[in-house]
């Protein structure tokens, strides 16, 4: 018993504040995020318990799911991800696959690429609003007097401002910014494929595109995933950008975090911790099995 | 190895302990910061951090000093978001029982949750202490006090928001009479049609807010000042056809502002008036600053008039400053509430902020032409309570009101859906 307990002991002691800080600070204020969910502490008498609040259950989550202003909310978040995935993706890969090769310059090239990832979210947001001014013709700025100097103006559109896609402009500085580290990923991953495999192949008669499509895709499989869901995750997160483009009471661009932070400057806590345990669980249904996959590749 | 391994584990309780301790000061040191103005200071909540609400408030910080030479002024401004910031910030410690001596509210309905929370005093009694219930109008302390009839705020500064911007250049190059006074909104969006076949920006707006702000105008324009109270304490109906008619012109303006409102805020809107790219702007009188600071000068460079249909009455919205409970330093806190609502406060700081005082034995020959004109109005004119400024309605209801006309303006609802959902919104 002794002995077990000199064995287990200082490992645990070691662990014991970052397991106590995560426990409170993480997995406590989740479990309490989830229980002010479950309330109808809808005002600010209720936040201080001068009324009282009685727990609902899922009444909240149901009254949300229900709403039409938060259905078209999480159809913006899916618009924005899958648009903010795909050209990230798609960019990432493009300037991989040019620099792979060696070429003049590579290292230019790669911090220019990487480059806009160091600006932060709200710096960048300033300048894409105004890029992505929505005036058309006589009154336009940005990118839409672009399009009229090289002569380019049916392409003139209202950006952000559609109802509908309007949140797959804000997705376009989003690209701008993550491709570039979704290329030093792939770039990593090209560079780990050893060139025997390429010569082997070769040798076997396979053509490029056979190459690519036998050899070094499948290799880089495992990198496109974790780039996938490290992209992914921060579409869901999506926040800041859109505060500093749009403003949040913009119809037109709402997204779960933004009715997020609507609803818990009104004093509504309730509705704001399950907006808060939605995208929680829509977060882990993208990394869960992400985190099992790895799992189980280490235990082999 | 066994001394190994003992060092190891006195190691780990050391961290482990240390940690913690850590932990528990972190939490003690915060409560205290804020709760040190015990004593003789008073810490001023506010989110008067730049340009002439810094100025005014440096000037109100200065009679302060004179009327209470043993009391420190702390300032507690915090920027940012128009006051957003520092709402947020102040919810927080609210919520954590530690307020500060005073915080800056806007006057009327906005003050509700406050009350309900028990977050803030009831400073009637204070009223009769400085004599101020005389010194105000009384439409005004009938407008600042809560269901129950108590008072919890002293108000600093008054604006005005039906005001309506114009550039005469503008409005001269397509022959419109910039002295015209219109009677009704369907005269002036008449001449706003002209404007727009002239290929001018009739009128100027920004984001949600302003667009509340305009519809908040085009309500009492046509509902006239007592329907439009009425919309507030259930009187008047939002369902009803006159509502309807209102919301119809509503629709009309906004088809005539600029494409990209939704991404300005009010200085940006103003600015195309100042610049002449747009001929109307709606906006309360605070813009009167964004004027000055460019050297324009009132009646040739720009004019300012009630919004058409709102001539003879005064859509009021005003700053107050309000004693918290548990404040840390409550003499503190009444110190300088004398201050705000003293004739030497209140004439320093609107002279400098660019507002008119609340009270009304001000001598009007010591502020600009402007303030001038809007002192007499508010003597005179009926008055009436800001939806987008939190005088007429608790934050629920205009972040509801918010929500439904962002989604009318960017054509996502339609008139009728517009209608019963801030019918829903005002209902609560």
């Amino acid at each position: 018993m002794l002995k077990k307990l000199r064995r287990v002991g200082p490992p645990l002691l070691l662990l014991a504040p970052s397991l106590i800080l995560v426990g409170v600070f993480v997995y406590g204020l989740i479990a309490a995020n989830f229980s002010t969910s479950f309330t109808d502490s809808h005002t600010a008498a209720q936040a201080t318990r001068q009324k009282p609040t009685a727990f609902v259950w899922f009444t909240n989550y149901l009254d949300l799911l229900a709403s039409e202003d938060f259905q078209h909310s999480l159809m913006n978040l899916l618009l924005y991800t899958v648009v903010f995935l795909v050209g990230t993706m798609v960019m990432g890969f493009l300037w991989a696959w040019m620099l792979e090769k060696p070429v003049k310059g590579e290292g230019l090239f790669r911090s220019v690429y990487l480059f806009p990832m160091a600006v932060s979210f709200v710096a960048s947001g300033v300048v894409w609003r105004w890029l992505l001014n929505s005036n058309q013709d006589e009154q336009a700025s940005g990118l839409n007097r672009l399009f009229q100097i090289v002569g380019l103006d049916v392409l003139q559109n209202n950006w952000w401002n559609n109802i509908t896609f309007g949140i797959v402009a804000i997705a376009i500085p989003a690209i701008w910014q993550l491709s570039g580290y979704v290329m030093a990923l792939f770039l990593a991953g090209f560079r780990g494929i050893p060139d025997e495999l390429r010569e082997a192949a070769r040798m076997d008669g396979a053509s490029e595109w056979k190459l690519y499509r036998h050899v070094l895709f499948p290799q880089l499989s495992p990198v496109a995933l974790s780039a996938l869901i490290i992209i992914g995750h921060m579409s869901l997160k999506a926040f800041d950008l859109i505060m500093s483009i749009s403003k949040p009471a913009n119809y037109q661009t709402k997204v779960p975090a933004v009715d997020m932070f609507v609803f818990k400057s009104s004093f509504d806590y309730a509705n704001a911790a399950a907006v808060g345990s939605i995208l929680l669980i829509i977060v882990a249904l993208v990394i869960v099995p992400y985190l099992i996959r790895t799992n189980r590749e280490e235990k082999r | 190895m066994r001394v190994n391994r003992r060092t190891t584990a006195t190691v780990a309780t050391a961290a482990v302990l240390g940690l913690t301790l850590a932990a528990c000061g972190g939490g003690g040191t915060s409560g205290d910061g804020g709760g040190e103005g015990g004593g003789n200071e008073v810490e001023v909540f506010t989110w008067w951090a730049a340009g002439s609400e810094k100025a005014g408030l440096d000037a109100l910080v200065g009679v302060f000093d004179e009327q209470h030479p043993d009391i420190e002024f702390v300032n507690g401004a915090v920027a940012g978001g128009a006051g957003s910031a520092a709402k947020d910030l102040l919810q927080t410690r609210l919520q954590a029982q530690d307020p500060p001596d005073t915080f800056q509210a806007h006057a009327g309905a906005e003050l509700q949750d406050y009350i309900d929370a028990a977050q803030i005093e009831d400073v009637s009694d204070l009223y009769d202490e400085f004599g101020l219930a005389d010194a105000f109008p009384a439409d005004l302390v009938d407008r600042l006090s809560s269901e129950d009839g108590a008072i919890y705020s002293i108000p600093s500064n008054i604006h005005r928001a039906n005001v309506v911007w114009a550039n005469p250049t503008v409005l001269e190059e397509n022959d419109i009479d910039p002295e015209a006074q219109y009677e009704d909104l369907d005269a002036w969006i008449a001449d706003l049609e002209k404007l727009d076949e002239a290929g001018v920006t009739p009128i100027s707006v920004g984001t949600t807010w302003t667009q509340v702000h305009l519809l908040e105008t085009v309500l009492l324009a046509d509902l006239g000042p007592e329907a439009y109270s009425g919309l507030w304490d259930g009187s008047t109906d939002w369902e009803g056809a006159e509502v309807t008619a209102a919301l119809e012109d509503f629709e009309t303006i906004m088809g005539l502002t600029n494409d990209d409102r939704d991404g300005l805020d009010w200085p940006e809107a103003t600015q195309m008036v100042i610049d002449g790219s747009a001929a109307f702007n709606v906006m309360g009188d605070w813009a009167v600053a964004a004027f000055e600071e460019q050297d324009k000068v009132l009646g040739t460079d720009f004019t300012a008039a009630p919004v058409p249909g709102t001539d003879g009455t005064f859509d009021f919205l005003a700053d107050s400053f309000t004693l918290p409970v548990g404040a840390p330093n409550p003499d503190g806190s009444k110190a300088w509430l004398e201050t705000v609502g003293s004739l030497e406060g209140q004439v320093a700081f609107n002279k400098a902020k660019g507002s008119i005082p609340a009270r009304t034995d001000a001598d009007p020959a010591e502020f600009s032409e402007y303030q001038q004109t809007a002192i007499e109005s508010f003597a005179n004119d009926t008055i009436v309570s800001s939806l987008a400024h939190g005088a007429a309605a608790p934050v629920a209801t205009l972040t509801a009101i918010s929500d439904a006309t962002s989604k009318f303006t960017t054509g996502a609802a339609d008139l009728a859906g517009y209608q019963s959902e801030l019918a829903a919104a005002a209902q609560g």
